[in-house]
């Protein structure tokens, strides 16, 4: 642990140590958010519709970063937003990654027919644009938001097991795992206790760089009509919502764009800085 | 030929900076094929490229000292009389055959390149010249070579078309950094050969890098010894090997194996590890591992002096006087 | 080398087929078309009639196979919305996708190898730390978000270039670049690396020590050597870029087929979203194809072992 503290704080780890940084801003705001006496981010206002930001909290009903057209403020909702795509982001990396890398281990271990079948699967779901699949299989069940972090989970499985399926190769012949095999142990265990271990470094790379990606791709979703639903706020939403506006009210796209490059970004740097640190060699994508 | 003054040269690595090479000076007569000996970290191979104006620049750095090849200061020339010179009138073959071809262009096209740019031919040209070159260096049927890769030779192989390379411009000086040293012993000999036949119908002088006595032995006319940076011990190979004045030297004569050991017996070694460059202690940079060394040693750096009673051109640089304490060991 | 090449052509096959299926299962799950098409009040005879009429009614297994059937022959069945062959309606707003697409990708090729280049050659200076946040920064940024302010600042504010819509060139810039910077900064940050690593590597020395012109050292020996990696790369973007495409005709109202299975999906036109899905999996098959053979062509290591 103080090795992986010191590797971010020296030298050229400085990215990665924005990158946590700002991830730890975004899990405080998102977390304490509510603590903060901001306006409730669904109540319209008509009154106060589009008001321009002010960028103070000074004065009763002051809108620090403006409101939208439905005077709601755009502040608090960037805030519920930041829940709402951890949420959803957080839980479909780590659905998809148990599930992702399960099949990998299964994949690589057992080989044979299971591997191809499982292999296959992932190529043809290669084959379709993950912004197409999301779209279809969410337009056909319906966008709720467990239909959401499924969607979300589906599209992303692939990645670990891929990866997860490589280093199961790698490790498979060493002799640990033939020794552990030679006195009798069951698949299960070995595949527990041995194998696993190892394949964690490169399954957590790629968790960071798909969480990445699952964002973005909730964000299109959202915008496109399809993601995270009203009452709840989502940033893909508050652009979807608008873009009508753009010539009368910049700051109602303008920011919560801002909210989604600046966590995209830390999660990037995060993530990359990780892969370094981690295995330099790992070819992730 | 080549007439080297005062070379340094730094390095410098987590923001610490070490002299690896400190006003090294000598010279080579045309004509004449000086053998480079040394571990590794001596500064034989770095300087090599520091002369040519291949060493890396961060990390390494020219700190000081001329190198007159032919008239000019190797050191003072700009970048482009460098190119000019690079290829055409010095030839290098570099130790590792294996990455020292580019992978994805053919063997032809890589050996017409120098040939390209330096005499001017055509490519049609260059490659006629190229298959030439092939049969020169042993490898058959050059023709049908000219178009594989270099994934599709073996090491040897592989090296003798960085020795086609390098003396296709038929150079003045030919520097081989550790040509052999990764290659099996048999294909070592084969080169050997092949260099020294070369060496014969172009006339060139060569300087030759290696961490190997036996191949000095077989090849140089005069044998230079590095340690960190510095010469141990020069001269005429025979003289040299016949009667060391180094410490040095004589360990790492002692350390080949001999005909007339008994068999069984432990080969015998030189104490120690190479120096850290960071971090050299005063004095004679050998005195740490040298059974032999006085307390001057500790303290002064030799200077580099004639040997009076050996074959003219022999020089030494340390202070105790090596065949006394032998035969006084003995 | 033949060898390789079929083996990939059927790998790409089944792929395909696979997506067939895939898409088959989820159109069927997004509804009853039926409702949609026949106005408010309409008899439930009427609705049986209509589905008759679109085969709805016959056993999921037979509508499978003669999905397949119709597939081989190109035919999708009609469009409910605009009751012309399915197939025909995508490939008619094929043109504009792929127009989209290939400027994209050609932004992204040139600018990123520019800018890679710099700043692998650059290394330690200025200009590579620029090059590299602009990456960072592009990777980042989602495409949509870029648009829309692409769109404020030139059209909206400057005046300078449309909206959105299908005419002339000049609306083909926004959309292209802002499909085109996500591609520009992965390829400058792949290129950067992969020629950082070629740089050292030893026949760069030798080339160098041959005498050899910088220009010659650079295109032949290390240009030519990075490039591998960016074509693999290629290939993914290319199927960011086939699905990036479909936010980015949104926001830029293109008429593209991205837009056309978004607009599809929400009429529940089975047939057009089957088809637009098929077309796209399809050229994404294509050009994966096309990549491995570049890379054969590219890497001579490779040819042999297929």
């Amino acid at each position: 642990m103080s090795d992986f503290l010191r590797a971010l704080t020296r030298g050229s780890g400085w990215l990665g140590l924005i990158g946590l940084l700002l991830i730890a801003l975004l899990l405080l705001v998102a977390a304490f958010g509510p603590f903060f006496d901001l306006p409730d981010p669904t109540r319209t206002n008509l009154r106060a519709r589009m008001v321009a930001p002010t960028l103070s909290w000074v004065g009763f009903g002051a809108h620090p970063l403006g409101t939208d057209q439905l005077g709601r403020d755009i502040l608090s909702r960037i805030v519920a937003g930041s829940r709402v795509t951890l949420v959803v982001a957080g839980a479909a990396v780590v659905l998809g990654g148990i599930v992702g890398t399960l099949l990998g281990l299964i994949a690589g271990y057992f080989g044979g027919w299971l591997d191809r079948l499982l292999m296959r699967l992932a190529d043809i779901q290669l084959a379709v644009p993950l912004m197409l699949l999301a779209l279809m299989v969410i337009a056909a069940l319906g966008p709720s938001l467990q239909n959401l972090v499924m969607v979300l989970a589906l599209v992303s499985w692939v990645r670990y097991a891929r990866i997860v399926r490589g280093q199961v190769l790698a490790v498979r012949e060493r002799e640990f795992v033939q020794s552990a095999r030679a006195i009798g142990a069951s698949s299960a265990r070995i595949i527990l206790r041995h194998i696993l271990p190892n394949v964690l470094t490169p399954a957590i790379v790629v968790a960071t760089l798909e969480l990445a990606r699952v964002i973005v791709l909730e964000a299109g979703l959202s915008f496109l009509g399809l993601g995270v639903q009203p009452p709840f706020a989502s940033w893909g939403r508050m652009l979807a919502e608008g873009r009508t506006y753009i010539a009368s009210a910049w700051w109602i796209i303008t920011f919560p764009g801002i909210a989604l490059m600046l966590t995209v970004l830390a999660v990037n740097l995060l993530g990359d800085w990780l892969r370094d640190y981690l295995d330099p060699r790992l070819q992730v994508r | 030929m080549l007439d080297i003054r005062d070379l340094s040269v730094g390095f410098s690595r987590d923001g610490r900076f070490a002299r690896v090479i400190d006003g090294l000076s000598y010279a080579v007569a045309k004509g004449e094929t000086l053998g480079i000996v040394g571990e590794s970290g001596s500064g034989k191979s770095v300087h090599a490229l520091a002369l040519l104006g291949l060493l890396p620049q961060p990390p390494g750095k020219v700190l000081g000292g001329r190198a007159v090849f032919d008239g000019e200061d190797l050191l003072a020339l700009p970048e482009s009389r460098l190119r000019d010179l690079r290829g055409a009138r010095i030839g290098v073959v570099f130790q590792d055959p294996m990455t020292a071809l580019n992978p994805v262009l053919t063997i032809g096209r890589q050996i017409a390149e120098p040939l390209i740019r330096h005499k001017g031919m055509s490519m049609r040209q260059a490659l006629d010249r190229a298959a030439d070159l092939l049969a020169l260096v042993g490898i058959r049927d050059g023709g049908r070579r000219l178009s594989q890769f270099p994934h599709e030779f073996s090491g040897g192989m592989r090296q003798r078309v960085m020795i086609a390379i390098a003396i296709s411009c038929e150079p003045a000086l030919l520097i081989a950094d550790e040509p052999t040293t990764a290659l099996d012993v048999t294909v070592q000999g084969q080169i050997l050969d092949l260099m020294a036949g070369l060496r014969e119908r172009l006339g060139m002088t060569m300087i030759w890098i290696t961490h190997d006595m036996g191949v000095v032995a077989g090849i140089a006319d005069t044998i230079q010894v590095m340690y960190a940076g510095r010469i141990m011990e020069r001269g005429p190979v025979g003289a040299v090997f016949a009667s060391p004045r180094s410490a040095y030297t004589w360990g790492l004569l002692q350390s080949l194996p001999h005909g007339a050991r008994p068999p069984g017996g432990r080969l015998h070694q030189i104490p120690g590890q190479p120096p850290d460059m960071f971090a050299l202690p005063p004095g004679d940079p050998f005195a740490p591992r040298n059974p032999f060394a006085t307390d001057r040693c500790r303290v002064e750096a030799p200077p580099l002096r004639a040997v009076t009673d050996s074959a003219p051109g022999h020089s030494v640089a340390a202070w105790y006087d090596l065949p006394a304490l032998l035969g006084r060991a003995a | 080398m033949l060898r390789f090449l079929l083996g990939r052509v059927v790998d790409g096959l089944v792929a395909i087929i696979g997506v067939v299926t895939i898409v088959f299962v989820v159109s069927r799950l997004l509804g009853d078309p039926t409702v949609l098409l026949l106005p408010v009040g309409a008899t439930t005879e009427q609705m049986a009639e209509l589905r008759a009429g679109l085969g709805l009614d016959r056993p999921i297994w037979e509508q499978y196979f003669s999905y397949l059937a119709g597939v081989a022959r190109g035919d999708f069945g009609q469009s409910f919305q605009f009751m012309r062959p399915a197939l025909t309606v995508v490939l008619e707003r094929m043109p504009a996708t792929m127009a989209l697409a290939f400027s994209a990708l050609g932004v992204g090729i040139v600018l990123g190898a520019i800018a890679g280049s710099l700043a692998a050659l650059y290394r330690g200076t200025v200009v590579e730390g620029v090059v590299m946040v602009l990456a960072l920064l592009g990777q980042a940024t989602p495409v949509f978000w870029l648009g829309l302010l692409l769109i404020m600042l030139f059209a909206v504010e400057l005046g300078l270039l449309p909206t959105g819509g299908y005419d002339g060139p000049a609306s083909l810039i926004l959309p292209a670049l802002t499909l085109g910077t996500f591609t520009t900064a992965s390829i400058a940050r792949l290129l950067r690396s992969g020629m950082l690593d070629v740089l050292r590597d030893d026949h760069v020395r030798t080339a160098r020590a041959k005498g050899l012109m910088p220009g010659t050292v650079f295109l032949w020996h290390v240009a030519r050597n990075s490039l591998i990696p960016v074509v693999t790369m290629t290939g993914i973007l290319a199927g960011e870029l086939l699905g990036g495409s479909v936010v980015t005709e949104t926001v830029f109202s293109w008429p593209g087929v991205g837009r056309l299975i978004v607009q599809a999906m929400e009429a529940k036109d089975f047939p057009v979203v089957q088809a637009g899905v098929m077309v796209i999996a399809t050229t994404f098959v294509l050009i994966n194809l096309l990549v491995d053979l570049l890379y054969g062509v590219l890497d001579p290591r490779i040819r042999r072992r297929g």
